[in-house]
């Protein structure tokens, strides 16, 4: 569980040394509300000097070598053109298909809320307030709000998970390449189905929320964080502390994922018709909540129980 | 149970296919799910029935228009009924 907020940490700390003051509100700037300030020149000074710092020297004796030999300036200005050209090429294609400003509030992250966020995954029993704040009819980044959902958090627990897998098979001695891909598959094909057959009754209900396609899968990634806490429990403790650390990890996220869920998809009535259909609505609602947070253990106990046998 | 994403995506395609294989005046018209009778009730709240009424039609629809350019793509092991 400490390992997504260590490794982000380690890889902040030496651009922050090695590049200029001006190079850094652009690394952590929050790029969810706008595009960044900073044009294209903003992209190249911190490489300039990344690459200048390691050198050796000072910073200007290394700029000024290498722009003494015309050749070598020529063909880094055609190179970054080129690469310029490029990354506007992928940025086109990729927003085609995904929106990439609202996969971008999904990610702006810092450490303060992944620790919050995990901490509240471990044990949500005493967090009173659930409700997603917003600003001016837009949600909070997660960066400000505590309740909001991310992608980081799942994503990085996903890979975690799956180095996990890996040596909890190694220490079995039932390791192979293969089986790490099969092991990724399978969880990212549940997390696959679970979205779906959220998305699914979420239209067959007909109930207006706000969960977009991003929000499902990150509410259904959460769910790698327990995994993780669980199979660490079982190959610290052996099959005791398996079990004990299924229960805990299974019991806390159904309680944070009906107090979530509770939130966005049974509060929506409020949008809808008062009085006449709202007597067979909250139930169905009720019972998708319900059925998602009871579908976690299982596939929790489905997806850990042959790495730790 | 080991899922590969390839086996994600062919059970994904025989289960639009099966749905999209329904036909109208046989079978849905008999049960009483045929596309004229998905019409009435205009509140803002549809009931399930309606929806998934809906969605078998909008499911057939889609898979009309892109079926007939794909079924030499798309091998099929069991050989089910296909549009």
């Amino acid at each position: 569980m400490d390992l997504p907020q260590h490794g982000y940490r380690a890889s902040a700390k030496p651009r922050a040394r090695a590049g200029p003051h001006t190079g850094d509100p652009l690394l952590f700037a929050d790029t969810s509300s706008a595009a960044p300030p900073m044009n294209n020149q903003g992209y190249y000074t911190p490489g300039y000097s990344i690459g200048g710092a390691p050198v050796g020297g000072p910073a200007d004796a290394g700029v000024n070598n290498l722009f003494a030999d015309p050749m070598a300036s020529a063909a880094m200005m055609y190179g970054s053109s080129l690469a310029n050209q490029g990354k506007e090429i992928v940025n086109k294609e990729i927003s085609r298909y995904v929106s990439v400003n609202k996969l971008k509030y999904f990610f702006a992250v810092d450490s303060k809320y992944v620790m919050k966020k995990l901490l509240l995954l471990v044990f949500p029993y005493t967090h009173q307030d659930w409700e997603v704040r917003y600003h001016r009819d837009t949600p909070l980044t997660p960066r400000h709000d505590v309740n909001a959902d991310d992608l980081y958090i799942p994503s990085m627990a996903f890979i975690t998970y799956i180095l996990l897998a890996g040596m909890a098979l190694g220490i079995q001695k039932r390791f192979s390449p293969e089986v790490l891909g099969l092991c990724a598959s399978t969880a990212l094909v549940w997390v696959v189905i679970e979205v779906l057959v959220m998305l699914l009754c979420l239209y067959i209900l007909s109930v207006h929320s706000d969960l977009s396609i991003f929000d499902l899968f990150a509410y259904s990634g959460y769910k790698y964080v327990g995994m993780i806490f669980t199979v660490l429990g079982g190959l610290l403790f052996g099959s005791d502390g398996y079990f004990v650390a299924l229960t805990w990890s299974s019991c806390a996220l159904m309680f944070f994922i009906v107090r979530s869920l509770k939130m966005k998809i049974l509060s929506s009535l409020s949008h809808d018709s008062m009085g006449a259909g709202a007597t067979a609505k909250p139930r169905l609602r009720l019972y998708i909540t319900v059925a998602t947070a009871a579908f976690q253990p299982i596939i929790i106990y489905w997806l850990t129980s042959h790495l730790v046998r | 149970m080991a899922f590969t994403l390839y086996s994600l995506i062919q059970a994904v395609i025989l289960c639009v296919n099966a749905v999209a294989v329904l036909h109208e005046e046989r079978f849905l018209s008999k049960i009483g799910w045929g596309v004229d009778q998905s019409i009435g009730g205009f509140g803002d709240e549809p009931g399930i029935k309606v929806q998934l009424m809906n969605l078998v039609r909008s499911v057939r629809t889609v898979m009309r228009g892109t079926t007939e350019k794909s079924i030499p793509f798309i091998n099929i092991k069991h050989r089910s009924a296909c549009i």
